[in-house]
């Protein structure tokens, strides 16, 4: 029972990636006031992209073929880590935030592997770019983790959940100061505004895109989808793990039902902050990106010296 | 006692002084002088809003009166002045150049770490819970001698300055809940004519050196002997 539940929370969280994207574009365009999409538009283009034939070019080798189901197979299973509606799963015992990060680097890595399989200048452009991006987002990341762990004493997910959730509302500077940290990290890492843009495909500012510029049909589907995931994966981790309540802590229908109410307006609610950001703010030149992520790994920083300072025991 | 069993207005005021700490190390990265003086208003309003809840807990409503001084002050009415004068003076579009911006930090993240060493054998002595913010407003005051080191331009060395007496008065508001006040008053008004006679600095500096760098001031002369 509870397996299936994990399963089922699983396949939750990747049907329902698409629909927080389109509800993003959604928020955006009225934002600017631009006439919008509708919400299941990212559905109808994977499902075009599905049917489409993938072209391979002519040098790329096994990497090219493999690195679309490794990206997607790694942002499933860094999904089935995350607790989305429902804590205690048999899941938690692998939900380590550590085990998450190394979901991401695997896909990452794999991703930037076919970036520079096919040998255009594009392509070993964006890797390289990403490669530096995420060289310095994951030390902030992993800091911020900390920062939570010596809160939790845990760097389990699942366990750091029922944490906040035993110890009720502690207005925690480090935690505020991880919240931030983690914040500016998950916009670098997803590829949002002032670091890249996602709705540009021919610029020579753009890292994501680059990568996956020789992609087509299917293989373009699958990696468009993880970055859903991903997307995802990060707003349910913020809203999560700062925020929990509401989150089901028993199996019944009703707290079920309340934990996947709460965590959708969790989420639309995150989307909204983040839409309002992307519309404020303009894009960064690359070079300012090694500031904006350092000032993220200062605030992590921060919150660590604000827990041995501000927090000690009296 | 834990920080979770701390009543959670203690924890406001750590969450305070945390954030109070944050502004000093944006205005350490900051290097546009508009807002600089930005960064430091919040921190005044910060500090004043620190005072306020010490003030409304403690029931101590002398400390009403200098949270709203803080808040004109420092908040309101220094920065004002200083905006100003950084258009009167044509800055607004200058950039200050930081050298080694992630040294700065780095040190800065030391300063915060030396503080907290030094004032452990004083929170050590205390049963006062809003001690912990002690080693943080040292560090305030230490960030905002760092701040005058780093930079250049006359007007980042006054707000580095300004920051300092916003670290002093911090320390007093956590650790005696407040000075006298005939010595608050006395030290706003200080701080209000610095703040003018610096103004006047200004265009003296200016006037003689045609600039605000004071890095030109540690040479006699004009032109560069060979």
């Amino acid at each position: 029972m509870a397996w299936l539940m994990a399963i089922l929370q699983t396949l939750l969280f990747i049907a329902l990636a698409p629909l927080l994207s389109g509800w993003i574009k959604r928020v955006k365009c009225r934002l600017q006031n631009r006439k919008a999409p509708s919400l299941f538009q990212p559905y109808r283009d994977l499902r075009k992209l599905y049917r489409k034939q993938p072209i391979v070019p002519h040098p790329a080798s096994w990497i090219f073929r493999a690195a679309p189901y490794i990206v997607f197979a790694s942002a499933v299973l860094a999904a089935a880590t995350v607790p989305l509606a429902a804590i205690h799963l048999p899941t938690a015992r692998i939900a380590d935030v550590i085990v998450l990060v190394g979901f991401f680097a695997l896909g990452r890595m794999f991703l930037v592997l076919a970036g520079m399989d096919v040998g255009t200048a594009f392509g070993g452009m964006g890797s390289s770019r990403e490669m530096t991006i995420s060289s310095l987002a994951e030390p902030a990341m992993l800091m911020a983790v900390f920062t939570l762990a010596m809160s939790a004493h845990t760097t389990n997910l699942s366990q750091a959940v029922n944490f906040v959730l035993d110890t009720g509302l502690v207005l925690r500077p480090s935690f505020v100061f991880a919240l931030g940290g983690l914040m500016l990290v998950a916009i670098a890492e997803t590829g949002r505004i002032p670091v890249d843009n996602p709705a540009t495909h021919l610029e020579l500012t753009m890292i994501h895109e680059a990568m996956i510029l020789e992609y087509s049909g299917r293989w373009l589907a699958l990696i468009e989808w993880a970055s859903q995931i991903k997307l995802m994966l990060y707003g349910v981790l913020i809203a999560n793990i700062f925020f929990p309540w509401g989150i089901a802590q028993t199996f019944t229908v009703n707290a079920l039902a309340l934990g996947l109410g709460v965590i959708t307006l969790k989420l639309a609610v995150l989307a909204v902050m983040l839409a309002v950001s992307e519309v404020l703010f303009a894009k960064m030149r690359i070079f300012r990106v090694q500031e904006y992520l350092s000032f993220a790994y200062l605030l992590s920083v921060l919150g660590m010296l604000s827990h041995i300072i501000l927090e000690a025991a009296r | 006692m834990d920080f979770a069993e701390l009543s959670l207005y203690s924890q406001a005021v750590l969450l305070l002084a945390g954030l109070i700490a944050l502004t000093s190390f944006l205005m350490l990265g900051q290097s546009r002088l508009v807002r600089l003086v930005l960064v430091f208003a919040i921190q005044g309003i910060l500090l004043a809003a620190t005072t306020a809840m010490v003030a409304g807990v403690l029931d101590f409503p002398h400390l009403y009166i200098s949270a709203g001084l803080s808040f004109l002050l420092k908040g309101i009415l220094i920065p004002v002045m200083l905006h100003r004068m950084i258009y009167r003076l044509g800055l607004h579009r200058e950039l200050d150049t930081i050298e080694h911006p992630a040294r700065v930090m780095m040190g800065g993240a030391f300063l915060v770490v030396f503080s907290y060493y030094v004032s452990l054998p004083v929170v050590a002595h205390s049963p006062l819970v809003t001690l912990n913010a002690i080693a943080v407003s040292l560090a305030v005051v230490l960030l905002g001698m760092l701040l005058m080191i780093t930079r250049r331009q006359a007007v980042a060395h006054v707000v580095g300055f300004m920051s300092i007496e916003n670290g002093l008065f911090f320390a007093a508001v956590v650790s005696t809940y407040g000075m006298p006040m005939v010595v608050e008053l006395g030290i706003a008004a200080d701080v209000l004519v610095a703040a003018v006679v610096f103004g006047v600095f200004f265009f003296q500096i200016r006037e003689s050196i045609d600039s605000l760098d004071v890095d030109r001031l540690s040479k006699l002369t004009e032109v560069d002997k060979p």
